[in-house]
């Protein structure tokens, strides 16, 4: 008590001193109640938690306050409701680990839960056992970094999302972790939000998934053995760049599935082992460029209705198969990829194969008519069959071509 | 010692050996003789248990051979052509015939020594010529000291000296009381090496007596003309049983 | 029978043609991995090889090898031996070489320039290729006495079981799109050990996309314990069956 006294005179000392504001700090120990500290602080104070573990559910804060965690002490939330309510500006939620809470999709739980708040910062929280991890509702300017998402679901409906952001705008979500939720990252209705460098693995559902969100961008996240990858619909004008996919992999996964996109840029993406590279549908006017695509089950699923889009200058390797439609796709640029699977030559020495490659092959479209036929792939029959289309094209659009493909594959370093 | 009893084999729809009976003693040489296709091949292929009777059963020293492989212990077998893995040397072959046969320990070694097969033991088979093969199928027929020798065509393609050394090396044999069995086109060689005859005819026996019965039935004096009688008879019995079948 | 085996191996494996199959193999292993530039294009290259050229080679050359040995055969047939281990003592010594012949030929490249785990169940498809396909050579050998017509049949059952038999599933798959024809599926590529050798390499090199559509019931199937014991399995009665087939022929037939 002595000690603690001392350190609160000194820090009042030091404010004084430096005669910021008029804050004060409270320091709170297991056994206290948050809310009754929260609801004697003013705007602007400071919430020290000491370690240990607050058995506390459903604490509302409506004013700007700091919470810290001293060594990380637990919120226990017991399996009721949610943890934190927050609905205020400028609020600062750092080092605190959120637990258990409750489980109903009526008012969707969650660790923090935000409502018209502004400017507010999330950062290096642990999260664990939440139904939704960070719940944000029309808000905006947040800052959510280096915080820790796990849930031990074992099935999609046990679960929420894990950073979920509706009607929000002008946010950042930075090196995150979130894993075993339904989807890990959900954004509606967001815009001009950035997304970089976060982890989001083995969801249930999407790793990321957002929909009616313009003008965003994703950059150098990892989403990696999600349910079914990456979802992005109904959206345009955004960047999704130097993200790796990886190890999506199911009947219905993706690394990303674009639905109705338009006028966006997918840039030095990796596509690693998933069971579909990109499938797209409804999209027009996306430049691919500069992406790697490697051991996937197809590269690239362009469906019907997807055009004036570019795949310029990307990497296709070791894809079982690099492209295939469900018809006839017209309108699309392919040029100057590299394809390991081409078999042309360059008699004139410029690293351009000097006959054109046809992604598309014969098996690729029968498989995507009759999926049973993947069985036989790589049999010699099939292997014949392939090579008689290749001579003599009659069932694979022919308009999907590389016109330059290219003798060696780019180095993205 | 062996014994054919009622031995039928059908190869397609042709019947090679009908009911066949015999029997061979031992201390005896038979000589086995008959026009192309008469089944004496068969016969002692039978005898090996490389073709297998439809009926009928053969015993060796009174025990039926059928699904059994110990019996070959006793015999010495050198066929007509023997081809041999060609990558393997002489002496390897040899080595390898031992070892099949690990229970005997004594060889007779007079063929390999005669045919100076020692000197060429680093040769492959595959190198010899058609007379060195026979002599390595004899060397081998007579190595183990069998009690029972089956020689098929064993002086073809034998240089004249291998010939007479090998008749020799038969005659000391069928002089230590062992049961010979040979066929042979060369008449003179089968008098010479045996003393009983017998002669098959459309799978049948159509004589089996000792040399000198043959002699006596057919009353000739000389071997070659008994057999050419006996061949004629052969042709008559056919052109009768044909009569008899179109009466 | 090991003494059969030593003397049959001994002669085939100093055989020119085993050397030359061994240098045939270990050319185009380098070549491959002289072109390629990572692993699993190798073993994609090579698999494409060995899954049409091993059932091949296996076939002709053991019919061939087979009518070869044949009065070697008989030489043994009235030695002492049984029968059936005369005849096995011949079909173990050509599965050995060619088994041989494809670890060497393949194994060496890999050694010194590494493998993958593809890699090595490429090398365990072409023994166990090699071995079914020599099984049927010899099949074909003894239920024939004409050296042509059994290497006919054994060219019958090599394009067979690696054209013929996938034409005709694809076909049916094809009639019957509409219907849903995994299980189907799978029971006819159990009937095929070229498929079955196959797809244990597509499970290697193309397990993204066997996760999709019907390819995961495919993936899930071979993949769980009871489908690696089906399989598997069936890989082994494939390799045992043609052989002790022709072994039961073999013993009643006349030389």
């Amino acid at each position: 008590m002595k000690t603690s006294v001392r350190f609160l005179f000194f820090v009042l000392v030091g404010m004084l001193v430096s005669s910021i504001s008029l804050s004060k700090t409270i320091l709170l120990k297991p056994g206290t109640s948050i809310q009754k500290a929260v609801d004697a602080a003013s705007a602007g104070d400071t919430l020290i938690l000491k370690s240990g573990v607050y058995r506390e559910n459903g604490i509302v804060i409506r004013k700007s306050l700091t919470i810290l965690g001293e060594n990380r002490p637990e919120i226990d939330g017991q399996g009721k409701g949610n943890i934190l309510i927050i609905a205020a500006d400028q609020v600062r939620i750092e080092g605190l680990k959120l637990s258990n809470t409750g489980r109903s999709t009526m008012d969707d739980s969650a660790g923090i839960k935000f409502f018209d708040s502004k400017h507010c910062v999330i950062k290096n929280n642990l999260l664990e056992n939440t139904f939704f991890g960070l719940h944000f509702s029309n808000s905006s300017d947040m800052t959510i970094t280096e915080n820790v998402l796990i849930s031990n679901a074992e099935r999609e409906y046990q679960t929420g999302n894990g950073i979920h952001l509706w009607k929000c705008k002008n946010n950042l979500i930075t090196n995150n972790q979130v894993s075993g939720h339904r989807d890990g990252v959900y954004l509606e209705f967001v815009t001009k939000t950035e997304v970089e460098d976060n982890l989001v693995s083995k969801n249930k559902r999407y790793g990321l998934h957002f929909m009616f969100s313009h003008e965003n961008s994703y950059r150098r996240n990892t989403f990696r053995g999600n349910g079914a990858g990456v979802a992005v619909m109904y959206t345009k004008n955004m960047v999704m760049e130097n993200n790796r996919f990886e190890e999506n992999w199911g009947a219905s996964s993706y690394g990303i599935l674009l639905k109705d996109i338009s006028d966006s840029k997918v840039i030095g993406n990796t596509f690693l082992k998933n069971t579909v590279g990109i499938y797209m549908e409804g999209s027009s006017r996306i430049e691919f460029e500069g992406n790697t695509f490697r051991e996937n089950g197809w590269a690239l699923k362009l469906m019907a209705s997807c055009d004036q889009n570019t795949f310029k200058g990307n990497n296709f390797t070791q894809n079982t198969f690099d492209m295939s439609s469900n018809g006839s796709v017209v309108l699309n640029t392919i040029t100057e990829n590299y394809w390991d699977k081409y078999e042309g030559y360059d008699l004139d020495k410029n690293y351009v194969g000097d006959i054109p490659y046809r992604p598309i092959n014969l098996y690729s479209v029968i498989v995507e008519k009759i999926p049973a036929a993947v069985i036989l792939w790589r049999s010699f029959m099939v292997t014949l069959l392939d090579r008689m289309e290749k001579i003599l094209p009659t069932l694979t659009p022919d308009q999907m071509i590389d016109q330059s493909p290219k003798m060696r594959p780019y180095d993205f370093g | 010692m062996i014994s054919v009893n009622a031995i039928s084999k059908k190869f397609g729809k042709q019947e090679v050996l009908k009911e066949f009976k015999l029997s061979f003693e031992k201390g005896n040489s038979y000589a086995i003789m008959g026009p192309n296709g008469s089944g004496k091949t068969t016969l002692i292929k039978s005898i090996l248990g490389m073709v297998l009777p439809d009926k009928g059963e053969i015993l060796v020293n009174g025990q039926s051979i059928k699904g059994r492989n110990d019996y070959r212990q006793l015999i010495g077998y050198m066929p007509q052509i023997g081809r041999y893995p060609q990558n393997m040397k002489i002496g390897q072959l040899f080595s390898m015939m031992k070892d099949m046969r690990p229970e005997i320990k004594q060889y007779d070694l007079d063929l390999v020594e005669e045919f100076e097969l020692d000197k060429i033991k680093d040769k492959s088979m595959g190198t010899l010529s058609g007379g060195t093969r026979q002599k390595v199928s004899a060397a081998l027929a007579f190595l183990f000291n069998p009690e029972i020798l089956i020689l098929d065509e064993p002086t073809a393609g034998l240089d004249p000296i291998a010939v007479e050394i090998l008749k020799s090396k038969i005659k000391r044999e069928r002089e230590s009381g062992k049961l010979i069995l040979i066929t042979s086109h060369i008449l003179s060689d089968l008098e010479e090496l045996t003393n009983q005859a017998i002669y098959i005819f459309e799978g049948e026996v159509f004589f089996n007596d000792s040399i000198e019965s043959l002699k006596e039935i057919t009353s000739e004096e000389k071997f070659s003309p008994a057999i050419a009688k006996l061949m004629q008879w052969t042709l008559k019995k056919k052109s009768t049983t044909k009569v008899l079948t179109y009466a | 029978m090991l003494k059969l085996l030593k003397y049959a191996l001994y002669d085939i494996l100093k055989s020119r043609f085993a050397i030359i199959y061994t240098v045939f193999l270990a050319m185009v292993a380098v070549s491959i991995y002289q072109v390629s530039d990572d692993l699993s294009k190798v073993s994609l290259s090579l698999m494409n090889i060995l899954i049409m050229i091993v059932p091949l080679i296996s076939a002709v050359f053991a019919t061939t090898h087979f009518y070869n040995n044949l009065e070697f055969i008989e030489l043994m047939l009235a030695q002492p031996v049984k029968r059936s281990q005369v005849f096995l003592s011949q079909l173990f010594a050509v599965i050995l070489m060619l088994s041989l012949s494809i670890v060497i030929g393949f194994g060496l490249p890999m050694v010194l320039w590494g493998a993958d785990s593809s890699l090595i169940t490429l090398l365990a498809v072409g023994v166990i290729l090699s071995a079914v396909f020599t099984g049927f050579a010899f099949l074909a050998s003894v239920i024939t006495r004409d050296k042509a017509k059994a290497i006919g049949i054994s060219l019958a059952l090599w394009i067979y079981f690696s054209l013929v038999y996938d034409g005709f599933v694809l076909y049916l798959i094809y009639s019957f799109a509409d219907y849903p024809l995994e299980k189907v599926t799978l029971g006819l590529v159990m009937l095929n050990p070229v498929d079955l050798g196959r797809i244990l390499m597509l499970m290697q090199l193309d397990i993204s996309a066997l996760m999709g559509y019907t390819g995961a019931f495919f993936q899930q199937f071979f993949s769980s314990g009871l489908g690696v014991l089906v399989s598997a399995g069936a890989l082994v009665l494939w390799m045992l069956w043609p052989g002790m087939l022709a072994s039961r022929v073999f013993g009643k037939r006349d030389f």
